[in-house]
């Protein structure tokens, strides 16, 4: 703290006093800030066909390019009308069917009938669940549930196919110079670095809380899933990717997607399998209220957070660098 | 029977709706488009979380033992738009994807510019 | 309960978990993963359909421990076991006849990713032949869509990404409007099952409530259905989509993903909205007419392309608008004439689409007509088994395509003021048929130099030759041997309701 300190000169004293006077910056060689690279955006596609008229020479291809102009201008103008008129006339169609509907917050409307009343009344004896919701969509009407955990897991098969960059890729393709060069990565903000300290942990243990509770209060799977998502996508953002590789890499997230729908996969065939044989199944409700009460709920719950945690931060990674 | 006047929650999900979806078709811009698309889905949810509302009721939540259908509103909209939710995520996330695919291969936003310079490369 | 019954439930749970399971496999072990679950799908699913047509009624089967209003289920009559069939044995022949291409064309890293997609694909048919539950089809609808957007852009080229964009906005248009009517008919219905449904909508029609939300909803799931099934005035999207992809991609696309949307709707008209409203509420005359159109819009689309795989792809469009006429009949025997269409033209087209592979792949890549000359004489198997398939499309009696033709023909004849128009377009698309593709075979047989017969280029390998012949046996055979296949509709159909 004293200027006797040898290592003064790094010291945050020093920086502060310098700061004081004018002769230091901060954020100098901390953040490296690059503005993107200049685009051309706008919808002026007469404009872009024009100056590509002026660079051809040739009569003809001039000829041409002018006539795929007025064609696309021609159609595009019509399109707009065409779209324009049919996106009213489905508006008054809409409307008019919303005349017809029960009343908003209707107590006798027809979608307030047995089916809703038995997941309300027997709801929490059938499946042990006290968030009804939670117990309706992963007991009752598991398979849609399932079905919904398919589609996040094929989305990010299609997102892999698409963005990550693989060594048999074509080395000069634009993806994979974007990998080599971190463009837009922030290099050891402090500022960064000392908030996610504080915030990750919590947002962790806030996400690790709401898998579990799924079923005794608001939250669930999905919401818990995607909490953690962003506190592992905030620590990446302050630490780069030299340290979330050490517990999130490719291997890691592929294991633990694989062993997490695999589980889901059988627990819920072996429900499936089971009801519709009328045999006797082992899971039991237990105790509601507890965390581990609700049969399969709160294990379908984890294993769903899982996936959807790998899945927000493999999205995150893939789309800034073609890999996780 | 409702009306226009009462039934407002599902007027503004329906204008919404048909909202996200002209300019899911009719916006030139890729990035636009997929706003379209999710104010699409969200005015189907906002529908769906309007039907599901009753009058005086609380959320299904079983709080102080109370097993009565007359205390609860209806659970099955707000299932269907938590995994209604989950898959426009997804449909999202991949029409993302293949933008920034379109976008290194062409360098441009502008969908109807991308269809030119594909009829250009054909020729 | 007995254990056959358990089969489609099995068929379903085993594609999804081969999609897990293939996530961290490589790319060959995923492809023979992929091979033994669609041979086995095709087994179970043959058992399934000898068990029903044994019973001679049909069965639903709960997903989970609670009953029909409650819990979600699965119907299995002869119709979906029949479908479940034919699909599972034209994707195994497609992937068999599209093998060396997938692997000279999908990057090696990738490839597992592939057969992940084609296993959620089979998976999301299945759940769509089988499901009962219109939430549960919403859900598989999506998986679906995504899955057919991978196939599409599989390649990785820009070509490829644009035609996957373009069918991706058109799908998801389409797949809004079937989920505002869907939430619409839950609205009135207050039943996400289709049985509990039906049984609701009989009450609102006897009681004549709701009778605008009932007709909206019925435009919104038939316009949004038909426009993921690529019905004529929203096909932009078929040709990019069908014309640039991998050939296996192409032929599932084309005799596949499509028919899965087009039996929904069946389904949904059957089973939900009842079809005698359906027929009073004017919509079946309205797809007659977009079907009438297609078929000729389609042909002439085609006759008007040069690129012999955009040309199959506008083929697609009138097959497409066939299908929809023979919905539109309003008839059972429209209805059972649309669906023998169904699984023809599935046959016919993963047949073209293949070898049309075999056939461009002779000619250095190019599959423009000029490139194309003599490529019959290089290729000698994928010329004849374009020949067949061009034949069949036509309507050559001993070939699949004459007896859809037939059954829309004599279909037309019981339906009384739709029966000329549908005539009158059923010859003029004949007609239209043969022109382009008597055109194609005639160029893959225009009489070539001696040097220019020579094959050159990647020859087929022996088991994309068997898988060709397998598809041009099962076009003959479903051809020769159609009763057993009408007469399994038939009853399949009246068990469908």
């Amino acid at each position: 703290m004293s200027k006797l300190n040898p290592n003064y000169e790094n010291s945050f004293w020093h920086h502060f006093s310098q700061w004081v006077k004018g002769e230091y910056n901060p954020i100098d060689g901390q953040l490296e800030m690059n503005a993107p690279d200049k685009e051309v955006f706008g919808d002026e596609k007469i404009h872009y066909v024009h100056l590509h008229i002026v660079k051809t020479q040739n009569y003809n291809e001039r000829m041409f390019e002018e006539g795929i102009a007025r064609n696309i201008r021609r159609f595009t103008g019509l399109y707009r009308i065409l779209g324009v008129l049919v996106a009213l006339f489905m508006i008054c169609l809409l409307l008019w069917t919303v005349n017809y509907l029960p009343q908003f917050g209707d107590p006798n409307a027809p979608e307030n009938n047995e089916v809703a009343e038995r997941y309300i009344e027997k709801g929490l004896e059938e499946t042990g669940a006290v968030n009804i919701v939670t117990g309706m969509i992963l007991d009752y009407r598991a398979f849609d549930t399932f079905g919904e955990s398919c589609v996040l897991f094929v989305a990010s098969c299609c997102v892999l196919v698409l963005l990550r960059v693989d060594k048999d890729d074509n080395p000069d393709s634009r993806a994979r110079e974007d990998m080599e060069d971190r463009h837009y990565e922030p290099k050891n903000d402090m500022i960064l670095q000392r908030v996610a300290d504080f915030l990750v942990p919590l947002i962790i243990i806030f996400g690790i809380y709401v898998v579990l509770n799924g079923h005794i209060s608001p939250g669930g799977g999905f919401s818990g899933g995607a909490i953690i998502g962003s506190g592992l996508i905030l620590y990446l953002t302050a630490y780069g990717f030299e340290k979330t590789r050490h517990f999130m890499n490719e291997r890691v997230i592929k294991t633990l997607t694989v062993c997490a729908l695999t589980f889901y996969c059988f627990a819920k065939s072996y429900s499936f399998y089971t009801g519709a044989n009328h045999l006797h199944s082992v899971i039991t409700p237990g105790t509601p209220g507890n965390i581990l009460s609700a049969g399969l709920i709160v294990y379908l719950n984890i294993c769903v957070g899982i996936v959807v945690a790998c899945t927000m931060y493999s999205f995150y990674t893939l789309f800034r660098k073609g890999g996780i | 029977m409702g009306s226009f006047l009462t039934n407002y929650e599902e007027v503004a999900a329906v204008i919404l709706f048909v909202i996200g979806m002209a300019n899911l078709l009719l916006q030139p811009n890729l990035i636009k488009k997929i706003i379209g698309l999710d104010v699409m889905d969200a005015a189907v949810y906002l529908f769906l979380a309007a039907k599901g509302y009753i009058e005086g009721r609380t959320a299904p939540i079983v709080v102080d033992g109370i097993l009565d259908a007359e205390h609860y509103i209806n659970p099955i909209p707000a299932g269907l738009v938590l995994t209604g939710i989950v898959v426009s995520v997804s449909v999202s996330a991949l029409m993302m994807a293949l933008t920034i695919s379109l976008y290194r291969e062409y360098h441009t936003l502008n969908l109807d510019e991308i269809m030119m310079k594909l009829r250009k490369e054909e020729e | 309960m007995a254990f056959v019954q358990n089969f489609p439930f099995f068929c379903i749970i085993l594609s999804m978990f081969s999609a897990i399971i293939s996530f961290v496999l490589n790319g060959r072990a995923a492809k023979y993963v992929h091979i033994a679950m669609v041979t086995s799908v095709l087994i179970l699913s043959l058992a399934t359909l000898s068990f029903v047509a044994g019973t001679g009624e049909s069965y639903t089967f709960m997903m989970g421990h609670y009953p029909a209003p409650w819990g979600n289920e699965i119907r299995i009559g002869e119709l979906e076991a029949l479908m479940a069939v034919f699909f599972s044995l034209i994707m195994l022949l497609s992937v068999f006849g599209g093998m060396a291409h997938i692997d000279r064309e999908v990057q090696n890293s990738k490839k597992n990713l592939f057969y992940i997609l084609l296993d959620l694909l089979m998976a999301s048919l299945l759940a769509l032949i089988y499901t009962n539950d219109l939430f549960t089809a919403y859900v598989f609808i999506e998986i679906n869509t995504i899955s057919a957007c991978g196939l599409i852009m599989i390649k990785k080229q820009g070509r490829t990404y644009v035609s996957a964009i373009r069918y991706m906005i058109m799908s998801l248009v389409g797949s809004g409007l079937f989920l505002i009517g869907l939430t619409l008919l839950y609205c009135i219905t207050g039943h996400l099952l289709m049985s509990p449904a039906k049984e609701a909508l009989a009450q609102i029609v006897a009681a004549h409530s709701y009778h605008v939300p009932l007709l909206v909803i019925i435009i919104l799931i038939t316009v949004g259905l038909g426009i993921k099934s690529g019905l004529y005035p929203f096909h932009t999207w078929i040709p990019d989509a069908y014309g640039y992809t991998t050939p296996a991609s192409s032929a599932i696309l084309s005799s596949l993903v499509s028919k899965g949307y087009i039996f929904l709707l069946i389904k949904i008209f059957y089973r939900v909205l009842d079809f005698n409203s359906i027929i009073s509420s004017h919509m079946v005359n309205i797809l007659f007419v977009f079907g009438l159109v297609g078929m000729i819009m389609g042909s002439v689309a085609a006759i008007k392309e040069n690129n012999i795989r955009r040309m199959t792809a506008y083929s697609s469009v009138a097959q497409i608008g066939y299908i929809y006429m023979g919905i539109g009949l309003g008839t059972t025997a429209g209805m059972v004439a649309a669906l023998f269409h169904v699984i023809s033209h599935g046959a016919m087209k993963s047949l073209l689409f293949i070898s049309i592979s075999g056939l461009t792949e002779v000619s250095d890549g190019h599959s423009d007509f000029k490139s194309l000359k003599g490529a019959g004489f290089r290729n000698k198997i994928a010329g004849a088994a374009y020949t067949v398939g061009a034949l069949s499309m036509i309507g050559m009696p001993l070939l699949t395509g004459f007896v859809s033709k037939y059954l829309f023909a004599s279909a037309a004849t019981t339906a009384q003021n739709k029966m000329l128009a549908a005539w009158i377009v059923l010859a003029v698309s004949t007609i239209l048929n043969t022109v382009y593709f008597m055109r194609t075979v005639l160029t893959i047989y225009t009489p070539v130099s001696a040097e220019m017969r020579k094959p050159h280029g990647i020859m087929p390998s022996r088991i994309e030759t068997a898988a060709t012949f397998g598809m041009i046996l099962l076009n003959v055979g479903l051809g020769v041997a159609s009763q057993p296949v009408i007469k399994a509709i038939e009853a399949g159909l009246a068990m469908f309701g």
